[in-house]
């Protein structure tokens, strides 16, 4: 691990109109039910995700010839299954950033004419198989280090030295997205509510952060199918189309925490919004990738929504609070109360808000959403409802 | 409680002169030819230009605590009677982090910044487990 300081970054993401904007479209959502089942695995779930997505767009599956398989272990077996045989098919890794990056190559297929329509799979039996994120052998095992969670406590910890923030400043990110699970009947943590106690006193898992600040383990699977804009008019629901996507990463911290919170490189995506030709007040709510409470702090701070340091005053009154606050964020409960689903359940409900889908979790009028994933690959995109 | 039943370290090419070191209770590091800057966990290659061209160096051993954690999830069957136990990032003088163990002081005892120096108290089987405990004075 060397330091920033040492380190120079690469060109930061182009802030220049994207080429591909609003020339892909989201034209099937498919989400299962989300919980523990032995009964299934990744593959079953997958397909039953596709299923839904197809009859969401009005599409067979020999309409698809494009598919990105994710946490589902191979692409081949899954394409066998489904007697799916597509022009263009790839797995993509299995880290959480992957959601974002196969959306931006799932784009790419279309734009470039490799895929006309490309069906997106994201499998996870995690809970089932009781999967463990953290323990086995690494560079840092002999001293106990393990676990994304331990990574974000370690980086958690320095923000509140830095920046003067604490543990209670984390609160409200875990119950804002608790009362959103609770507006949504299929949300693992769907009538659960937490308060800002309850987060205090929860059991320390790696201090500073207890279990509150932890996302989920669960069983599920979403599916999405994307297509051209043009494709997308003739089809049956209203079309989302991706309006801009920026990227940067940075790898030399690779191996251990990250000593600048991710900031330059999420500084980096705010390229997003003239990406996209939409301004931050374009924006009805967000999407924010939550594997860990301070994920969503450095997200803020990094894209700009306030100034770094500042994510405890930001989000202290509910700001992230459907019916609260300015920007609702992640309304079907997110990883911390929905599902852990890494992303792809994430993007899936900005789809389903701008469709005006969410009943009692809508965001009244939303026109425009914001996904941000704070990580290596630091990413943001922006997606908005056709005119 | 104790070092002997900890995960040992995974041994590659890269990172065997460390190790070894370790074992006579010295800490090493890569230091860059061209730059002078020194890199860690070792690698074929200088992050800093990309070429075959380090060497290794005694490193002074001291640094400043970066952060810590404290861990209350059990990960690893041999480190069970040490819950909670912390883990501290350090600095190094040298520049680049290691993320270790505090020994000789509580992670209440801990103060982000300050100094800390380098021991050698165990290990599992044949290796030393570099660990940090407060600086001596001057």
């Amino acid at each position: 691990m060397n330091a920033p300081s040492e380190t120079s970054l690469a060109a930061p993401a182009i802030a220049a109109p994207w080429p591909m904007r609003d020339k892909v479209a989201f034209v099937g959502i498919g989400t299962t039910r989300y919980g523990n089942f032995p009964e299934t695995d990744s593959y079953g779930l997958g397909c039953e995700a596709l299923n839904e997505a197809l009859d969401d767009a009005g599409l067979g599956k020999d309409d698809i010839d494009g598919l990105i398989v994710n946490r589902i272990p191979t692409y081949e077996r899954f394409a066998e299954m489904m007697g799916i045989n597509p022009n263009y098919c790839l797995l993509t890794e299995t880290p959480g950033r992957f959601s974002g990056v196969s959306m931006a190559l799932a784009a790419q297929a279309i734009v470039s004419g490799a895929a006309k329509t490309v069906a997106l799979v994201y499998g996870n039996n995690g809970r089932s198989v009781r999967m463990l994120y953290g323990g086995g052998d690494s560079q840092w095992s002999p001293w106990g280090m393990t676990s994304p969670g331990a990574i974000h406590a370690m980086m958690w910890r320095r923000h509140m030295h830095e920046f003067g923030t604490s543990h209670a400043d984390l609160g409200p990110v875990s119950v804002a997205f608790r009362s959103h699970a609770c507006l949504n009947p299929v949300a693992v943590m769907h009538g659960r509510p937490i308060t800002l106690e309850d987060h205090a006193a929860a059991r320390p898992i790696c201090e500073p952060l207890k279990l509150l600040d932890y996302c989920l383990i669960n069983d599920g699977a979403v599916a999405w199918i994307m297509t051209s804009a043009e494709r997308a008019r003739d089809l049956r629901r209203p079309p989302v189309l991706l309006s801009g996507y920026a990227r940067q990463d940075a790898f030399h911290y690779g191996s251990g925490p990250a000593d600048d919170f991710w900031y330059p490189s999420l500084s980096a995506c705010r390229a997003v919004y003239a990406r996209a030709g939409l301004g931050r007040e374009d924006i009805q709510g967000l999407g924010i990738y939550d594997n860990f409470s301070p994920t969503v702090m450095f997200s803020l701070e990094g894209l700009g929504f306030c100034g770094q340091g500042e994510s405890g005053d930001f989000v202290r009154e509910g700001t992230l609070q459907l019916g609260r606050g300015r920007w609702p964020t992640n309304t079907s409960g997110g990883h911390l109360s929905d599902s852990y689903m890494q992303g792809w359940g994430i993007i899936a409900e900005c789809v389903r808000q701008l469709r005006h889908e969410c009943g009692a979790r809508q965001i009244p009028d939303a026109q425009a959403m914001q996904y941000i994933c704070a990580t290596n690959i630091a990413q943001s995109a922006i997606l908005r409802r056709a005119a | 409680m104790s070092l002997a039943t900890r995960p040992k370290p995974v041994i590659d090419n890269w990172n065997r002169a460390f190790w070894a070191a370790c074992g006579e209770g010295r800490l090493i590091l890569q230091r860059c030819r061209a730059t002078g800057k020194c890199f860690f966990p070792p690698a074929p290659v200088s992050p800093f230009t990309g070429r075959a061209e380090w060497e290794w160096i005694a490193a002074s051993g001291t640094g400043e605590l970066w952060s810590f954690v404290v861990f209350h999830q059990k990960y690893f069957e041999g480190m069970k009677d040490e819950l909670p136990y912390p883990v501290a990032m350090v600095k190094l003088d040298e520049g680049p982090y290691l993320l270790t163990n505090l020994d000789g002081m509580t992670a209440g005892e801990a103060r982000i910044g300050m100094r800390l120096a380098v021991r050698f108290p165990g290990g599992p089987e044949e290796v030393l487990l570099p660990q940090f405990g407060p600086a001596e004075a001057g």
